[in-house]
């Protein structure tokens, strides 16, 4: 995932400084949580001194020292894949198919096949530091009688053990995918590294007990149904017979042994601790702010500077740390903010402030846009619509999440033009299966409420629209049906799909204005593939796959806000600021942009939250590592969006009717004016 | 120093004190004898006997308050945990000297009606909330007073509006926080309790103290038995939890108007200053007893507090360049003095409260009464260049057998300062302070005066004295 982003000078420098120095203080930690685990696995009630003394001589031998080493490397290879796989901006399933095209992804596999090894890795170690049975693959037989006996025998608790670590290498994995544990979240407040990591140590004790709790609970129901094929598997390839004599550990009286259980509870909590510690300190290292000059003297560190870091899209980190950046210093320090306001030396041109609202602004109609397709989209549900929409997606199906901050602006030339009518369904779904990325599997990709599933009398009512769509098309005036445009957020789906949230930066160009003449041919097409929905959605198991989650196109949509809140607080903090520190008024010409686009994003997120699931919070997630932050962040952007507003009018005053907005805005500014939203 | 020798002495015979103009307060026999010249803040009376007694602390009646839905189990660990939570209060109470639910048990003293009081900090606005465990909320702007009603508000210690919010008021509860979003266009009288969110994070409770951040984006909220404050993002309803070593718990947050510093009281002899860029604190041990209460100057430079079982207030002034003070400064004396007049007058004590008005030019100090005494306001001018000081004003008293219990100002009175005061009896006025406050710029070249002006005969020679000391 690297591999595009190498050119970009802030991986380069920084974020991959900031990956190596939290692997390297995972890999320092390593001994400590060592000495917890076997001071923990080898306890022992009755025989205090006698413990103490045996893992203090433990914690000497060959043996540890060499696990010590392997589990080192297994920290790197973890940390390896965090700095692979973490993004910004989560993806969000939409049907629970995507969400299964996800855990299967290629990549997806060979992540969790790699942590099935590992996971096996750390509890070989785990298992040389437990001793007793758990030591070694072989043991000697028990039998005696039969003079032909072999030697050594398989040891199953061995491989239970074993097992077990595979089992939550591949849980691990699993659960990282559903819960979105690459997603990095940003704290609320800002804090000192160490004492974030601190605060949050406890809290990762717990979580990987409990998680390793939950393990056990399914490893050992797996176990007592299907061990039986493993252990024959690994007896017969290593030509170790199975002690007979012995319980077989997938009956009850073999898995009703407490101190097995317990063993493997602390060996389980081990492995997760030792993860998640790679991953909580990976997370506060790459999110720790970082302080982007304003503007610099030399030519050569320009694009290091803030007004430039914010308009790249390439590398969402950056932005995201970049426009963090902004509101810190829009809140925190005045002679920051001076230099924002500055004009410059030749020419007194206000080039830093005009180059950071104009990318704030950028960001927020782009919000305003997404908005306002996706309302548009919701609301001609109860209309018949063309079934184009769901093709129409696949035109932007290329472009990824970081270029959906892009796409919004490059549509809106587009809107306007009549060419969008003539954008007949049959001739965008020709075009698209041309390319050979159609399948009518693939529509409920899109967090579209129209999905055929989800409403079949639309369906039929689309289906018999068909013929007639000439006329139909002809008869739309609303303004809706033609504004709409690629569905921007259709994007973070697919690029689940493809298994990366960061894939390629481009945008794919816009389709050229499909042709008349294969119309017939494109209306047999979409009757085909109405019938086969309509075949299909008959299906109670492809129903529950292809159905939409509830409120997971409203996360979809704001999946990114993260950015939007910065922006928003930024700008009003600076504008509030310029109030009293602004001595060229550099920022009373772009305020009335501003205001109008922070009114209209406010009116385009009242709107939303009108939405069914929109408004509802999401469950409260017990302890995991997975970071649900991003379920509420339209929540956060609604309160940060108000408060912004209060912020600029509380500060200006009745000095804001002078202001040139509209006469719409006006009537909502006054109505902030007098604290009435 | 300033001590209370130096104040013009308080009323006696059932007088009132109504305002303040031309630097002198003036008394009155009722508070509706003179002219009121601007917007007017309801004076409400909240009779005790009015409120449902639902919520009172009489074990008798729990019984019936338990959800018969469910099951017997359900019920009786119900009510044993009620209970156990009464015998932890009063084991607290009993055992532990430096044990501070500050307001908490103020309000619990059961004289009063009213909790806890808030100004909205933009409009004129305010909420109340009463022993019922209800809120009211009393609008300039609209003849209807919501109430606010939840399952979960209970014993309702501390609230306070969001700034740069019209709507959001947080409310610290003996469960959980809430906040509630009071729609101020709506018409309606009871707002349904899904306009409230829940906040709750295991072991914080019981919330006694809460503080918006000015910026309006945190909440932190404390509780006493809880060594981590919480600092929320309230729309997300995510939290991160803030643990120093020492103090246990944290009794009273309360935020620098400029936002810059949180001061955090804990109920041993400790008190805690943050600076709220990066959460690094301050740890500041009181020789004497617990930080009682605190307020910070409008511009957030200066922290005045009182310590329990003194009777001064100290000051500490902070400044980004220094790298913050060493040691605090004693800056009034508030020793028992005697007034000889008529009758001898007894005043003098701890510090309950202290608030300062946001054009820092007053500053109103709660003292806590006595057996031999009442509890009185102590209202005090202050100047901060070119060295700190304060200067007395006078004394705030209200009817006969009302003791003041909660004081706030309004948090931006246009013709100089309102406090609002709760008193014992239900009671709550507001006594405007009528000065033109010098950072404001000079319109009319005098303060807007009110009409009557009645003034007490012995009021000359404290009158001299006092001038002194401003000159």
């Amino acid at each position: 995932m690297l591999s595009f982003n190498q050119d970009c000078w802030f991986v380069r420098k920084v974020v991959r400084w900031r990956a190596l120095a939290s692997i390297a203080w995972s890999v320092l930690l390593l001994p400590a949580t060592t000495t917890l685990f076997v001071f923990l696995v080898r306890f022992s009630l009755f025989h205090p001194v006698e413990w103490i003394s045996e893992c203090f001589g433990l914690l000497m031998a060959a043996s540890t020292i060499f696990s010590l080493i392997l589990l080192c490397g297994v920290v790197l290879v973890i940390g390896f894949f965090n700095l692979e796989g973490y993004t910004v901006v989560p993806s969000i399933p939409c049907s629970r198919v995507a969400l299964l095209a996800k855990v299967l992804h290629p990549r997806q596999c060979v992540h969790s096949l790699v942590h099935c090894t590992v996971g096996m890795m750390v509890m070989w170690c785990a298992s040389v530091m437990a001793g007793g049975r758990y030591q070694a693959l072989g043991s000697p037989c028990t039998r005696g009688e039969s003079a032909d006996a072999p030697e050594v025998c398989l040891n199953e608790y061995h491989v239970f053990l074993l097992l077990a670590g595979a089992f939550i290498g591949y849980s691990h994995s699993f659960l990282g995918v559903v819960q979105n544990m690459n997603y990095v979240s940003f704290q609320i407040i800002q804090q000192y590294k160490y004492l974030r990591c601190k605060g949050s140590l406890p809290w990762v004790l717990k979580c990987s007990a409990v998680q390793s709790l939950y393990a056990v609970r399914n490893y050992v129901a797996l176990y007592f149904f299907f061990g039986h094929i493993p252990r024959a598997w690994i007896s017969n390839s290593l030509n170790l017979p199975i002690d007979s004599s012995l319980h077989s550990l997938d009956s009850l009286t073999g898995l009703l042994d407490f101190s097995l259980l317990y063993h493997l509870w602390i060996s389980g909590a081990f492995l997760l601790l030792t993860w998640y510690i790679t991953v909580l300190l990976f997370r506060i290292y790459v999110t720790e702010a970082h302080r982007f000059p304003v503007q610099s003297t030399f030519a050569e560190d320009a694009e290091q500077c803030l007004p430039k870091v914010l308009s790249e899209k390439r590398t969402p980190i950056m932005k995201f740390l970049a426009l963090q950046d902004l509101a810190l210093l829009s809140q925190h320090s005045p002679p920051r903010r001076q230099e924002v306001f500055s004009l410059s030396q030749p020419g007194g041109h206000p080039h830093n402030w005009n180059a950071i609202s104009k990318e704030c602004l950028a960001l927020l109609s782009d919000l305003t846009q997404r908005l306002v397709a996706h309302h548009d989209a919701v609301a001609s549900n109860g209309r018949a619509r063309p079934p184009s929409a769901t093709s129409d997606t696949r035109t932007t199906s290329n472009s990824s999440v970081s270029s959906a901050v892009v796409s919004g602006t490059e549509d809106l030339p587009q809107t306007p033009r009549p060419s969008v009518l003539l954008k007949t369904p049959g001739s965008v779904f020709l075009k698209s299966s041309g390319r050979g990325i159609s399948s009518p599997l693939t529509a409920p990709f899109t967090p579209d409420l129209d999905s055929p599933f989800s409403t079949p009398s639309l369906r039929h009512l689309a289906a018999q629209q068909v013929p007639q769509q000439g006329q139909w098309l002809g008869s739309v005036q609303s303004p809706h049906i033609i504004r709409r445009g690629p569905k921007l957020w259709s994007t973070s789906t697919d690029s689940q799909a493809n298994g990366s949230a960061l894939a390629s930066p481009v945008p794919t160009p816009s389709s050229p204005p499909p042709e008349q003449k294969s119309s017939f041919m494109a209306q047999w097409l979409q009757n085909r593939k109405e019938q086969v929905k309509g075949f299909m959605a008959k299906r109670v198991l492809v129903v529950y796959l292809f159905n939409k989650l509830p409120e997971a196109s409203s996360q979809a949509l704001f999946a990114d806000s993260q950015a939007h809140i910065w922006a928003l607080e930024g700008l009003s903090h600076l504008v509030a600021a310029s109030f009293s520190e602004d001595k060229y008024g550099v920022v009373q010409t772009t305020l009335p942009s501003i205001l109008g686009c922070m009114l209209s994003l406010q009116e385009a997120v009242d709107r939303h939250f009108k939405l069914p699931h929109a408004s509802s919070k999401p469950v409260k997630t017990s302890c995991s590592m997975g970071d649900s932050t991003y379920k509420t962040l339209r929540f956060a952007l609604r309160a940060a969006l108000k408060t912004s507003i209060y912020r600029i009018t509380s500060t200006f005053g009745e000095h804001l009717n002078a202001v040139c907005i509209s006469a719409e805005h006006q009537k909502r500014l006054q109505q902030f004016m007098e604290y009435r939203e | 120093m300033c001590s209370l020798a130096l104040f013009p002495p308080p009323l006696s015979g059932g007088q009132i004190t109504l305002y303040e103009a031309n630097n002198e307060l003036v008394a009155g026999s009722s508070p509706d004898c003179y002219e009121k010249q601007h917007w007017d803040p309801p004076s409400l009376n909240f009779p005790r006997e009015t409120l449902k007694p639902h919520s009172r602390p009489e074990s008798s009646s729990k019984a019936a308050f338990l959800d018969h839905k469910d099951t017997l189990w359900m019920r009786s660990a119900g009510a044993w945990y009620m209970l156990a939570y009464i015998c932890s209060f009063k084991e607290l109470f009993n055992h532990c000297e430096s044990f501070s639910f500050n307001c908490f048990f103020l309000t619990f003293r059961s004289d009063s009606a009213i909790r806890s009081f808030a100004w909205h900090p933009h409009t004129d606005k305010f909420a109340v909330a009463l022993l019922d465990d209800s809120i009211k909320i009393y609008n300039s702007r609209s003849a209807t007073a919501p109430t606010l009603k939840h399952r979960l508000q209970r014993n309702v210690s501390a609230m306070q509006w969001k700034p740069l919010c019209a709507s959001a008021l947080a409310v610290a509860c003996h469960t959980c926080l809430l906040v509630w979003h009071v729609d101020p266009s709506s018409l309606s009288t009871r707002p349904s309790s899904g306009c409230a969110q829940v906040l709750s994070h295991p072991g914080h409770s019981p919330v006694t103290s809460v503080a918006w951040s000015p910026s309006g984006s945190l909440l932190v909220s404390a509780s006493p038995v809880d060594t981590a404050m919480m600092v929320w993002d309230v729309a997300a309803e995510n939290c991160v939890p803030l643990q120093r070593v020492g103090g246990g718990g944290v009794t009273n947050v309360s935020w620098s108007p400029d936002g810059s510093r949180l001061l955090a009281a804990t109920p041993s002899a400790l008190f805690r200053v943050w600076e709220t860029r990066m959460w690094t604190c301050e740890r500041w041990p009181c020789l004497k007893g617990r930080c009682q209460s605190a307020c910070w100057s409008p511009d957030g430079s200066r922290l005045l507090f009182s310590v329990q079982g003194e009777m001064v207030i100290y000051a500490l002034t902070f400044s980004d360049m220094t790298g913050g003070p060493k040691s605090a400064a004693v800056v009034a004396d508030l020793s028992e003095t005697t007034f000889s007049g008529i009758d001898d007058i007894t005043v003098g004590g701890e510090v309950q409260s202290l608030a300062w008005d946001p054009t820092g030019e007053r500053l109103a100090v709660l003292l806590k009464g006595s057996s031999s005494h009442p509890a009185i306001i102590a209202v005090f001018k202050t100047r901060s260049s070119p060295v700190f000081e304060l200067l007395p004003c006078g004394f705030v008293s209200g009817e006969i057998g009302a003791e003041p219990r909660l004081i706030q100002f309004h948090p931006h009175f246009q013709h100089g300062a309102l406090l609002t005061v709760c008193w014992s009896n239900g009671r709550i006025s507001h006594v405007p302070f009528y000065f033109v406050s010098v950072g404001r710029p000079h319109t009319g070249g005098s303060p807007p005066l009110p009409h009557i002006t009645s003034k007490i005969e012995d009021y000359s020679t404290t009158h001299t004295l006092y001038t002194e000391q401003i000159s």
